[in-house]
């Protein structure tokens, strides 16, 4: 099952650095790894994650073989307006996992 | 006197002295500071994504039916792991499945259903029973050397604790938080698959998830760490 966590502070003053950890659950199969038989374990990667706010888009990240499993990606931006932060994950095998976390700004 | 003299220099490491209670410690405190961050990290740590799993399977295999809310029933539950059921004695994940004997070892689901329950006694002190004969038993096998290196558990973790193994920092051996987000596995995996590790590298005789031999050691480990506090699910290099 596509599960995938994200931690986003529910309030949060206008201007202020808020930080966003996000965290989905992954193998992250490298594509370089053999079985014991010496067949090939084919790659199983995300390719990306985007983080879009209120529409606009505030942060994405290009993923590689060489990151581990289960890859834990953090970040920061300001908040600037009440509303949500949708975020998707993409990646082989039609990968596809999406979160979505709202933010007060007072 | 040439070999009494032998003796006294070898002795830090001949030696097969216990490992003094108040000496004891976790294998969280021979991490490094990232590795202790991953375990303390209770929203996006990444054995989070079993303890979710194992919350939704609490529901979806029936658990509930039986045992209610897991936050108060199961409180306590994996602190006496190993135990007797029935007169045979049972790991945590023997225990975990014994309504549900379609979930192999080591698969997702009952590596989250039992992280899951182990969770729910975090921060409780360890406290198992020494069950006889079985403790004994775990715990000759824990002194016996083994293996083509023919080498015992106790030679590493009980006298040369601290000192390095190929560059890592070699622990007391104390179950205290399984199962485990290991990062060499980049998964959660049971004690049963750490104790088949050590016997790989100790080139020694293997044997099967939940097998005798192995809850009967699983059982001398945790009477090992008696008091210690569970830390379940851990994070381990």
């Amino acid at each position: 099952m596509a599960r995938v966590v994200v931690n986003v502070p529910a309030e949060a003053k206008r201007g202020e650095v808020i930080e966003i950890r996000t965290l989905a659950g992954h193998p992250m199969e490298t594509g370089f790894r053999r079985t014991q038989l010496g067949e090939l374990i084919p790659r199983d990667i995300i390719r990306t994650l985007v983080c879009s706010y209120n529409g606009v888009e505030i942060f994405r990240a290009d993923l590689h073989p060489a990151i581990a499993a289960n890859p834990l990606i953090t970040f920061t931006t300001v908040a600037v307006e009440s509303g949500t932060l949708e975020f998707r994950w993409t990646g082989d095998n039609n990968y596809s996992a999406a979160h979505s976390a709202p933010i007060k700004v007072v | 006197m040439r070999s009494a003299v032998f003796a006294v220099l070898l002795c830090p490491f001949v030696v097969c002295a216990q490992i003094p209670l108040e000496e004891r410690r976790s294998g969280y405190e021979f991490m490094s500071r990232e590795t202790r961050a991953m375990q303390d990290d209770d929203i996006t740590g990444p054995a989070v994504l079993w303890l979710l799993d194992g919350e939704a399977l609490w529901g979806k295999l029936g658990c509930a039916g039986c045992h209610g809310d897991a936050k108060a029933s199961m409180r306590g539950v994996a602190v006496r792991y190993p135990a007797l059921v029935d007169a045979k004695l049972v790991s945590l994940e023997q225990q975990v499945r014994h309504k549900a004997p379609q979930l192999p070892y080591e698969s997702r689901e009952l590596l989250a259903l039992t992280a899951y329950v182990a969770h729910q006694s975090k921060g409780m002190p360890i406290a198992v029973q020494p069950i006889q004969p079985h403790v004994d038993a775990g715990k000759a096998f824990f002194h016996r050397r083994q293996g083509q290196l023919n080498l015992a558990c106790s030679q590493c973790h009980d006298d040369n604790w601290g000192r390095k193994l190929a560059g890592n920092a070699i622990p007391q051996a104390h179950p205290t938080g399984y199962p485990i987000y290991r990062l060499e596995w980049q998964t959660m995996g049971s004690l049963g698959r750490r104790l088949r590790n050590c016997l790989t590298g100790m080139r020694a005789e293997q044997y099967a998830l939940g097998s005798t031999e192995f809850v009967e050691l699983e059982l001398y480990l945790m009477w090992r760490a008696r008091g210690m506090k569970l830390e379940s699910p851990g994070v381990r290099p």
